[in-house]
């Protein structure tokens, strides 16, 4: 069941973005930092965590799950440091994967070059 | 000729977009993407036998690396113009973005070409994310807190 809803759950937000993309004039970078927030909005009223129950490692794919990720580390941090812990938690869970894009950036950029 | 006359001109002559195939490419290619990750989950389960929460870590660093391998590579950026946003919207997209804004401004040195540009694109989103994430955040701690207790 996860293999299909994850099918169904990744295939419709990009089908939602390929929509707006198309019929507006939004750029992709418009619509990224548009589902970051989306995902953050979701996770305030948990419907985001119930997603990833239902849908599994569709959900976690998506930019929206970026956003989700921001706020429920902010949150961890808030339950364990008070209102600053907003600011200490915010890329917990975020931080593998944007270290992870940074390495693999630097080590590709010095052995490739640009194509044409 | 006036400017209405010219934009109808305009849009007579501009190739009309297949929207339709456009989106159930989208659809497909995005679906697909999505349950590589579910098999992915479940392999790296089975081989390293560690819990859910990290084997989807792994998960999405292999979908950044190849990303960010076949941008280098070059050929991702064919596929990109093809399945659109089934490429965009998954990390694949935010990985993709950063490799190929480096490898653009590699000769313009390493400083003010690679490192100032790396986040053209992604740094929109992590921008962004980061002002809701914080919003809404605040916003649900405040309300924990104040109703909650």
């Amino acid at each position: 069941m996860y293999f299909i809803n994850s099918f169904l759950f990744c295939g419709l937000v990009c089908l939602i973005a390929e929509l707006i993309l198309d019929n507006t004039k939004l750029t992709p970078g418009h619509i990224t930092s548009l589902f970051v927030c989306i995902g953050a909005a979701l996770d305030t009223l948990g419907i985001y965590d119930y997603i990833i129950v239902k849908v599994g490692g569709g959900a976690l794919l998506p930019i929206t799950s970026f956003g989700h990720s921001l706020i429920h580390g902010a949150l961890l941090g808030a339950e364990a440091n008070g209102v600053i812990g907003l600011l200490i938690g915010m890329f917990d869970l975020t931080a593998s994967g944007i270290t992870a894009a940074v390495i693999f950036t630097f080590v590709f950029t010095l052995i490739f070059k640009a194509k044409d | 000729m006036t400017n209405k006359k010219y934009e109808k001109l305009v849009k007579k002559h501009t190739p009309k977009e297949n929207k339709l195939k456009y989106a159930i490419t989208a659809f497909l290619v995005g679906g697909s993407i999505g349950t590589l990750g579910e098999l992915l989950i479940r392999i790296y389960i089975m081989i390293f036998n560690t819990s859910r929460h990290q084997a989807s870590t792994y998960m999405i660093i292999t979908f950044i690396f190849f990303a960010s391998l076949f941008t280098a590579l070059g050929f991702f950026d064919k596929l990109v113009v093809k399945a659109k946003a089934g490429l965009l919207i998954p990390i694949t997209g935010f990985a993709h973005s950063m490799t190929s804004a480096a490898l653009d401004y590699k000769n313009e040195g390493p400083i003010y070409g690679i490192g100032s540009n790396v986040f053209k694109m992604a740094g929109s989103v992590i921008f962004y994310g980061i002002i809701s994430a914080w919003f809404f955040g605040l916003v649900r701690y405040l309300w924990e807190v104040l109703v909650c207790y």
